[in-house]
């Protein structure tokens, strides 16, 4: 009715479709908010009704024993906080380090890149699991000289080198990504093989791979309590320690959700990066 | 000096046992422009990256300037690089960077200049070409035309004795192929030594000074943009050009 003369420079909506559009959107999310909330009250029901709900309650949900095992697993989850920290970054620097060594190309390179495989194909190989095993009980038999001996540090090292692997090839499978193209541009400009990796071709493969590496701190985060198996006092087995003290259940619960409050972010965030990167690459293809 | 800027003779070149240059000869004289016209798949592309030294001959000499042999295992390529400049179909921009650090990155990097001068250059040099307030804008933002020749400056930086055009307009809008054409007109003005293959026959006749036609991997023909367009003599490309000019 009021809609502005052909070719104004404006951007117009009928208000009356505004209004359908607004109304459908409100609806939409009343459906869904009342769709979720009906599904989480049949399956609480359903849950409570089997025979086994007041046991299973008492053993995994007490209430009482939340609140007296709770401070102490955060507390032993600042170690797990501890050995992310410190491994995180050290994982970086090999993974990139050994993928830098596999795409060399001299001759007198040999030696390194057939290092850098073999450290990729046998630690991606193994269990992490058995890493820290191997590790943890190996190493310190040795009496090596030199190096600490406690079990956090080789459990530590343990994960590093095997994440080392897994990040190894995710940065192998981001330098692929870049176009041969841009390498054959450096290289025609005069820059040097090595010139070209630094800035032109990892600056691109890096951010193509920030939603995947963070994927892979995300299951790091978790894998932390592996070293649980070496002895230190962690989350997990200071939940162990819990059960086995009062016969319940409780303090596992405690620790999951103590692992799940640092994921979930960990995992939001990481949605929202690849979601941000794949339109951006959606944007600007042609370049 | 030597007489010519760039002396190529009897190069070979097949991928995978199939042949796309058989003993190609072809000479380009200091501040000539010389035009490479010639079907898909006739070894033009080929040819140029040959030049730079990106694919390697199997046979054959590429002399630059009389001096430089590019083919041989003892040249530096990287140093000769520096002295031929390329811009490809496909411009080839670096996206995580700046118009800008685009065009500084090699001069730096390669040359060791100083940031402030290359920046400064770098500017000066777009501005030269339209591209002033594009500097601080990141590729995916410009147009194909824009985007083609800041690839122009990117080149022209290094100050090239030689530059090298691979269909350079062949990925354009056909609206946006004047604006880039304009740019490769003002460095012939500036005798810079061209050689450039192309489909724009109008521009071949009127910025070369000899246009080769190539087929099969050969110069089956080659002179003045009078001559090969006006009165060919070899059959082939008189067809060629039947077709393409319609």
């Amino acid at each position: 009715m009021n809609a502005p003369t052909p070719g104004t420079e404006v951007a117009y909506v009928d208000p009356q479709r505004r209004a359908l559009v607004r109304q459908r959107a409100r609806r939409n999310a009343l459906v869904g908010m009342a769709s979720l909330v009906g599904f989480v009250i049949v399956i609480s029901v359903i849950v409570s009704r089997t025979p086994g709900w007041p046991i299973v309650q008492e053993t995994f949900f007490n209430g009482e024993e939340f609140v007296k095992t709770f401070p102490g697993l955060l507390s032993a989850f600042m170690l797990n906080v501890r050995i992310f920290v410190i491994a995180e970054p050290l994982i970086l620097i090999l993974g990139l380090l050994v993928a830098l060594a596999r795409t060399l190309q001299s001759p007198i390179f040999l030696p390194v890149r057939v290092i850098a495989t073999l450290y990729v194909d046998i630690f991606r190989g193994i269990p992490t699991i058995l890493v820290i095993f191997l590790l943890g009980f190996g190493i310190p038999a040795l009496r090596l000289t030199g190096f600490p001996n406690g079990a956090i540090f080789w459990g530590t090292a343990a994960l590093v080198l095997s994440y080392g692997a897994y990040v190894a090839e995710v940065f192998r499978a981001g330098i692929g990504s870049v176009h041969p193209s841009q390498q054959m541009a450096s290289r025609s400009l005069g820059l040097s093989s090595w010139q070209t990796n630094r800035y032109v071709v990892l600056p691109q493969a890096i951010r193509n791979v920030i939603p995947p590496l963070l994927n892979d701190f995300i299951s790091l985060q978790k894998d932390t309590a592996l070293v649980a198996v070496l002895g230190p006092i962690e989350v997990l087995r200071q939940a162990q320690i819990d059960t086995s003290s009062s016969f319940n259940y409780t303090p596992y619960v405690g620790a999951a959700l103590i692992f799940i409050a640092l994921t979930i972010p960990m995992t939001r965030f990481a949605d929202w990066v690849q979601e941000r990167s794949s339109r951006r690459r959606r944007a600007g293809g042609v370049a | 000096m030597s007489e010519s800027m760039l002396d190529v003779s009897g190069v070979w070149k097949s991928f995978e046992g199939h042949p796309v240059l058989r003993g190609l000869d072809i000479t380009v004289g200091h501040h000539q422009a010389v035009v490479l016209i010639g079907a898909s798949g006739s070894g033009k592309s080929t040819l140029l990256r040959c030049i730079n030294g990106l694919v390697m001959v199997d046979a054959g000499r590429i002399m630059l300037d009389g001096t430089l042999d590019i083919t041989s295992f003892d040249t530096d390529m990287d140093a000769a690089r520096r002295r031929i400049g390329i811009v490809f179909q496909s411009y080839n921009l670096f996206p995580h960077m700046s118009v800008l650090d685009n065009v500084a990155l090699a001069p730096r990097k390669v040359l060791g200049r100083s940031k402030a001068e290359s920046v400064d250059a770098a500017r000066a040099l777009l501005a030269r070409f339209g591209l002033e307030a594009k500097a601080d804008e990141y590729p995916d933002r410009l147009s194909g035309g824009q985007a083609q020749r800041v690839a122009i400056v990117r080149a022209l930086a290094m100050e090239p004795e030689l530059m090298l055009f691979d269909e350079i307009t062949s990925a354009l809008d056909p609206l946006l192929v004047g604006e880039v054409l304009e740019a490769v007109r003002e460095l012939k003005e500036t005798g810079l030594t061209l050689l450039m293959a192309t489909h724009e026959m109008g521009f071949a006749r009127e910025v070369a000074d000899k246009v080769c036609f190539l087929k099969d991997g050969v110069v089956l023909e080659q002179g003045t943009p009078e001559v090969i367009f006006s009165a060919p003599e070899r059959q082939e490309t008189r067809e060629f050009l039947a077709r393409v000019l319609g």
